[in-house]
């Protein structure tokens, strides 16, 4: 079995306003605000990287979890936004965590990357024991803050999240996962070499706004677990009017689903676990009821994961 | 009614105005439909039309006018 022990975040200092960042781009604030729901973002500063970020929101993770880095058994860093093709953060933030020889893995598929990481991690604790999932994201260096780039320049930006997946013990444990890829529309939404990151926004809007409610069903459905009974749904914050046609399609009432991206923007891989950090700070209580996490992202990538507190019940 | 006529009536619906553009002009590039509003349309043409249209065939450009989406109908009937 594998739980849910503590999530953890760090988020950049400098706040990036639409007024800032339309005026970097050349659009209309108010556009930004109705297309995406984002009112700010946060920016690294330059002595900050995905590392540093990424062994902030670790630390954090692991004090929420009342455990020391020596306690990890595998760690698994998802980011998109990495400073080198090779290495990836993975071992850097290992070492920068002080748990060098632990095994580190790089998990480079962008938004759905945290969710992927948790569900690994969830297979993986029973041989691993304290399995650290990070997540974390220096977008604003991998968008142009250009004209040319505005529709995705100002969708994005800066920070990490980590979640502390254990075999012994948490407030919820993990109950099933259900995970996919399709690469026939890997162009879609991309970071080329030397190049800005491309998306094809109605492509991937499309694409989300189908597979996101199918895949949530599908895991609810065979835990035998209706979607108004599910406590509270932490997914990938990509655009609030997405998180609303999900809500809709879920037929939940939309505050069920926990929204962070009015202040952070798109964060990538980081924005589940960022989301489900301040969620966590929000309601220290054990949850109530099933949890679900979900994300969808470049690849295409997507997946949802169920949690239930330990008051739920025996396994389904 | 023709299936145009019942394409056009949801995308009027959808946009919330009377259809301003001629049937090969672009839906997106006129601003007649964003891209939820796309997602939107999707799913009200599966109902009229009793289809299903699958994810594969979920791209912009297939529903990218009135003449478009009419011939991605006609192909799925």
């Amino acid at each position: 079995m594998a739980y849910l022990r503590a999530f953890g975040a760090y988020l950049p200092s400098r706040v990036v306003d639409n007024r800032e960042i339309a005026a970097a781009t050349g659009t209309d604030a108010e556009y930004i605000l109705r297309a995406s729901g984002i009112e700010q973002r946060r920016f690294a500063a330059p002595d900050e990287s995905v590392r540093s970020l990424g062994i902030h929101a670790a630390r954090n993770c692991l004090e929420n979890a009342g455990l020391a880095a020596r306690d990890i058994g595998l760690l698994l860093v998802s980011s998109s936004s990495a400073e080198h093709r090779f290495p990836g953060p993975a071992s850097a933030i290992g070492a920068g965590l002080g748990v060098q020889g632990v095994p580190a893995i790089d998990l480079p598929i962008a938004s759905a990357g945290s969710l992927f990481g948790m569900a690994l991690a969830a297979h993986l604790s029973p041989v691993y024991g304290n399995v650290l999932v990070v997540a974390s994201e220096v977008m604003s260096r991998v968008v142009k803050c250009h004209p040319a780039h505005r529709d995705t320049a100002v969708l994005f930006g800066d920070g990490a999240g980590a979640c502390l997946v254990s075999s012994a013990t948490g407030f919820a444990e993990i109950r099933d996962s259900l995970l996919a890829s399709d690469g026939d529309f890997a162009a879609a939404l991309r970071l080329d070499l030397d190049a800005p990151l491309y998306m094809d926004g109605r492509t991937i809007i499309l694409q989300a706004a189908r597979k996101i409610p199918r895949v949530i069903v599908e895991l609810l459905e065979r835990n035998r677990v209706k979607p108004w009974a599910v406590d509270a749904f932490l997914v990938h914050q990509a655009n609030l009017n997405l998180i609303t046609r999900v809500a809709q399609a879920l037929a939940v009432p939309e505050d069920r689903f926990f929204r962070n991206i009015q202040r952070y923007g798109n964060t990538s891989s980081a924005s589940l676990l960022i989301a489900a950090a301040e969620w966590s700070q929000q309601h220290p209580s054990p949850a109530a009821g099933p949890l679900i996490f979900a994300a969808f992202g470049a690849g295409l990538h997507w997946g949802a994961l169920l949690a239930t507190p330990q008051s739920f019940g025996p396994p389904l | 009614m023709t299936k145009q006529a019942k394409i056009i009536e949801i995308v009027e619906k959808l946009s919330g105005k009377p259809l301003a553009v001629g049937p090969d002009e672009s839906l997106f590039e006129s601003e007649v439909l964003d891209s939820f509003a796309l997602t939107d349309m999707v799913g009200a043409l599966e109902k009229e039309f009793s289809i299903r249209i699958p994810d594969s065939d979920l791209t912009p450009r297939k529903f990218d006018s009135i003449a478009r989406i009419e011939a991605y109908i006609e192909s799925r009937s």
